[in-house]
């Protein structure tokens, strides 16, 4: 097997973002997963939109587990810091590094088996703590790496490559992020970039857990007829509610789209996410709402796709623990170690 | 826009950019490949075939192909395709058996070729092998037109061009040399059934300035000083030289007046540096050898002192443009400037000229003196004679005198059978799928990021001690075999399978230079500025699929692809394969096989 390096030639009208940086700069090795592989376009996305907000790329933390998807943090943003955690585990690698350093961006990658099965517990106290981080899950519903065996996510009825079909039912990560009390939910799919690539960008510019359900076909092992993660299912299932644009400081593109057409939210470090509307009346402020219309929709047998709901005003694990607002390594000895009036104090206390 | 017919010769012919840049077609990446694989035969053969002067192209050709070369709009520099042609004849060893044999049965045909530059040469050898009988006539004792009397021996070794002489004459050629033709209509009468013209552009233009006539004994005509040199007439030149002109031949005057004594050589120009004719390469060749070029200056008068040269006097212009968008010069007002010199050559020009041919026998002139002949046959309007070369359209260089001679042997061909000259063979075409395994390709799709290499040089003080010292020594082994890993490999193809693509972004998300897109179908202008990256390079056409199941098209600007292949190796369903294209030009005999 040959794989050669991506060569660093590039098209010469390859732009350059704010930092100078292009979109090349943001990529990673090349990919080892199987051909035609939806995680492939889902790290695709991740550089897309780190490109676009101009990230800087020492600034941000990635995080993961085991599996498919978990590989996939080597294939993208190479310049980036990286901890490739114990299955099911990324959740509480992150909560630790992002208590210790809150000055990074948190990015999450894990797979449906990753944190619907073995991380299951991890994911939903990640959520309802509210830990600042973006949370993608690239959801395939079949474990590829052990050659196909059905995951926590696939649905009760669809069938295996083999034509064994599916007794469990389904666990909807998104439902549950909403229950969870995430501040930030979308679904997407990892073969519509235009949706994706700014749900991500959204999602690593919102303060709290914001969560990403992506649906990512698995080429080897769940892209037949009867599987209800393929390429042809989700294309003719989804349903999106809205479609996003998310701008940074002030632009007067808000003209172009027909009044009361749009929602606009703006979020806490100030970015403006533009939402236009595609299902007349969701709101994807309405918590409650957001609810009821994905069950409906979930009984309807549609992919219900897009900004689902977000809390522009969320707050997140250090506000609701009142943490020192500096990273633990930029602070001194000085503070860090208690002076002996102050220690006093608390064993007094504890008296 | 509608889907691409790739069936089309043109369309992956295209995509070639260095083949279909050149005017003889040669496969480039297939003899590059060659190479690197060290069969230097193999790729001389490549190139025999097509270019017929390898050896002498490998160190003179204007190379169209470079300009064109894709990797020179990825990387700062094209592949240096050229030098490596030189590669392939410098180590090729002996090649004599491959070529093709004296035909044992003659087809009783005969043609006479007047001149034996590059446009007769290549006209006998493809002929001469289908049983033509050929007899070529020069006025010089030696074949090779140009080749040999003009371009000096430090840029072309004589054994080099009497090499690939040659391998013509040993077809069985009767070589009438030291024989000019006075008379076409004598030769006409003779028993040939066609004849080919191929005397090129021989005669060098004048300045005719005040001073000219008083200071002739040292004022040459540049192309007949060098001729003289070429055939060992001239040795020497005085220490102080003035070339006048920025083509080629300036380049040649000046690096040879340095060879031959000239200390103080100077080249002095009425264009800008950038608008010389001069290819860019001669220009720094020139300068690397201590020649000053001085620009917008024209020649007013050559200053003499009772008929001993003493220099020439300049007026300062300087570009306008005029009222019709058009660059011109125009005198600066600034006072004439003088230079000083011992002796001057003229190199402001070459022209055709034509006193043998006589105008009552149905050979048509235009108004310049040019004859009228046809674009695709090279046919005059006398339907036994044939031009080519610089005879036939002016001065151009030998890889195009090549071509025209392909071309006119071909109409030669189907004059003496018969067949309608318009009638032309197609290329031929072999495409081969280059996989081998899943990410396994039968070419080499690793993209080298070396800078193109440098071809060494004799030092500067060996150089200019010797005439005949070829000043360029060539590629050694690890040089060139770095340049070859710069090629692109751009006839590998990339084929697109529409019913085996299910749409998932793969080759999209891998391609290094964003070459791919699918979108919804719209009108060219209006689909190559919303592509992944702007398809804004007009001259490379896109690659359109019919409509795929979700209402899209692919959509691949073949601009820049690097043709590594990536594409093809991320698709799940073998919708994209690289297929290589060899197309190699059809000569003559190839309608009738
Ligand atoms: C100084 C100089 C340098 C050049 N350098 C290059 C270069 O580096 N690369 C490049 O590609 N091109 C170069 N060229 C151009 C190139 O030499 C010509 O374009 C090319 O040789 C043309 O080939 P041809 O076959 O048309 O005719 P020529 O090569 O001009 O050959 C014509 C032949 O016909 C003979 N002839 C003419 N009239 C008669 C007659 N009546 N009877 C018998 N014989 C006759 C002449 O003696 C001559 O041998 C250069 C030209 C000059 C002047
Ligand atoms: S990269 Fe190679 S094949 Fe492509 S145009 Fe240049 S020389 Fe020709
Ligand atoms: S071969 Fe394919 S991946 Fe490589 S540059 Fe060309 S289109 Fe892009």
């Amino acid at each position: 097997m040959t794989y050669i390096a991506k060569p660093e030639f590039h098209h010469p009208s390859l732009k350059a973002n704010a930092l100078g940086f292009t979109r090349r700069d943001y990529e990673g090795k090349v990919s080892t997963l199987c051909a035609g592989c939806g995680h492939d376009s889902i790290s695709a996305a991740i550089v897309q939109a780190c490109f676009e907000i101009d990230l800087e790329p020492h600034r941000l933390a990635k995080l993961s587990g085991i599996g498919c998807s978990s590989k996939t943090p080597d294939y993208f943003l190479g310049a980036s810091h990286g901890f490739n955690t114990v299955h099911g585990r990324m959740p509480s690698v992150l909560t630790g590094a992002n208590l210790a350093n809150r000055d990074l961006i948190y990015l999450g990658v894990s797979g449906d088996g990753d944190s619907a099965s073995i991380g299951l517990g991890q994911f939903a106290h990640a959520m309802r703590r509210g830990v600042n981080m973006a949370y993608i899950v690239e959801n395939n519903g079949v474990y590829g790496l052990t050659k196909g065996q059905f995951s926590a996510t696939a649905d009760k009825g669809s069938k295996s490559k083999k034509g064994v079909v599916n007794s469990d039912s389904g666990i909807d990560l998104v439902g549950l992020a909403l229950q969870l009390g995430a501040t930030f939910v979308a679904r997407s799919f990892s073969g519509d970039k235009e949706q994706l690539v700014p749900l991500i960008k959204a999602a690593l510019r919102h303060k709290g857990a914001a969560f990403i359900d992506v649906l990512s076909p698995c080429i080897a092992f769940n892209n037949h007829k009867g599987s209800t993660k393929s390429f042809d299912w989700v294309r003719e299932h989804n349903e999106a509610v809205n479609r996003l644009d998310v701008m940074q400081g002030r632009m007067a593109v808000r003209a172009k789209y027909e009044p009361g057409s749009l929602t606009e939210v703006t979020q806490h470090d100030g970015s403006v996410l533009l939402l236009r509307k595609i299902a007349e009346d969701y709101d994807p402020t309405d918590h409650v709402g957001a609810i009821n219309y994905l069950q409906q929709a979930h009984a309807a047998g549609e992919i219900v796709t897009g900004l689902l709901y977000v809390d522009p005003e969320a707050e997140d694990l250090h506000d609701a623990l009142g943490t020192v607002k500096r990273p633990l390594n930029a602070l001194s000895d000085d503070e860090l170690v208690p002076s002996a009036a102050a220690l006093d104090k608390i064993n007094a206390a504890l008296r | 826009m509608e889907p691409t017919n790739i069936e089309a010769p043109d369309y992956f012919h295209k995509v070639v950019d260095c083949q279909w840049a050149c005017p003889a077609h040669t496969p480039v990446p297939e003899y590059i490949r060659l190479i690197a694989q060290g069969r230097h035969a193999d790729a001389y053969m490549v190139n025999w075939k097509s270019n017929v002067f390898p050896g002498i192209l490998g160190r003179t050709c204007d190379r169209p192909c470079e300009p064109a070369c894709r990797r020179g709009r990825v990387d700062e520099e094209p592949v240096a395709i050229c030098r490596l042609k030189r590669v392939a004849a410098d180590n090729k060893g002996d090649v004599s058996a491959r070529m093709p044999k004296r035909p044992k049965t003659k087809i009783g045909k005969k043609i006479a070729c007047i001149g034996a530059g590059p446009a007769s040469m290549t006209v006998a050898r493809d002929l001469a092998p289908l049983g033509y009988d050929i007899t070529v006539y020069d006025a010089d004792a030696k074949a090779g037109g140009m080749v040999r009397s003009q371009i000096p021996r430090f840029r072309l070794p004589e054994s080099v061009i009497d090499e690939e002489m040659g391998f013509i004459t040993d077809l069985g050629l009767t070589m009438k040399l030291g024989q000019r033709v006075d008379s076409l209509a004598g030769l006409l009468r003779q028993d040939y059934d066609a004849i080919f013209v191929g005397t090129g552009a021989p005669r060098g233009r004048d300045l005719r300035i005040p001073g000219r006539k008083e200071a002739a004994a040292h004022i040459h005509i540049g192309i007949e000083w060098l001729a003289s040199v070429s055939f060992g007439h001239i040795e020497s030149i005085g220490k102080r030289v003035i070339v006048l002109g920025g083509g080629n031949t300036a380049m040649d005057c000046c690096r040879t007046s340095r060879r031959l004594g000239g200390e103080d050589v100077r080249v002095i120009v009425r264009s800008g540096y950038d608008e010389m004719k001069a290819s860019p390469w001669e220009k720094e060749d020139a300068q690397h050898e201590g020649i000053p070029i001085h620009n917008y200056l024209v020649p007013k008068a050559f200053t003499h002192d009772g008929g001993q040269l003493t220099g020439v006097t300049f007026e300062k212009v300087g570009p306008v443009i005029d009222e019709k968008g058009r660059r011109t010069m125009k005198p600066t007002g600034e006072p004439d400037e003088h230079f000083e010199c011992d002796e001057v050559l003229i190199a402001v020009g070459q022209e055709n000229s034509f006193p043998w041919i006589e105008r009552d026998i149905g050979l048509a002139f235009d108004e310049w003196g040019m004859p009228k002949v046809d674009e695709t046959t090279f046919q005059s309007t006398n339907p036994k004679v044939f031009f080519g070369g610089d005879a036939a359209f002016g001065p151009k260089n030998i890889i195009w005198a090549v071509a025209h001679g392909h071309d006119a042997a071909i109409s030669i061909d189907h004059f003496c059978r018969g067949v309608d000259l318009r009638l032309r063979p197609p290329p031929g075409v072999q495409i081969s799928s280059q996989k081998m395994g899943i990410h396994e390709w039968s070419y080499d799709n690793d993209i080298s990021l070396d800078d193109r290499q440098k071809v060494p040089l004799l030092p500067l003080a060996e150089a200019l001690g010797d005439v005949k010292a070829e000043v360029e020594l060539g590629f050694d082994d690890p040089r060139g075999w770095a340049e070859t890993q710069r090629c692109l490999n751009c006839d590998v193809q990339t084929v697109f399978s529409k019913p085996l693509c299910i749409e998932c972004d793969a080759c999209v998300d891998i391609c290094p230079t964003d070459c791919i897109t699918f979108t919804v179908n719209g009108k060219e202008e209006e689909l190559r500025p919303r592509l992944k990256a702007p398809a804004m390079n007009l001259s490379q056409d896109l690659y359109i699929s019919s409509t795929l199941p979700t209402g899209r098209v692919l959509v691949k600007d073949e601009d820049v692809c690097l043709h590594c292949g990536l594409c093809a190796e991320r698709c799940p369903t073998g919708a994209w394969d690289m297929q290589k294209t060899l197309l190699e030009m059809t000569h003559a005999g190839g309608c009738m096989k």
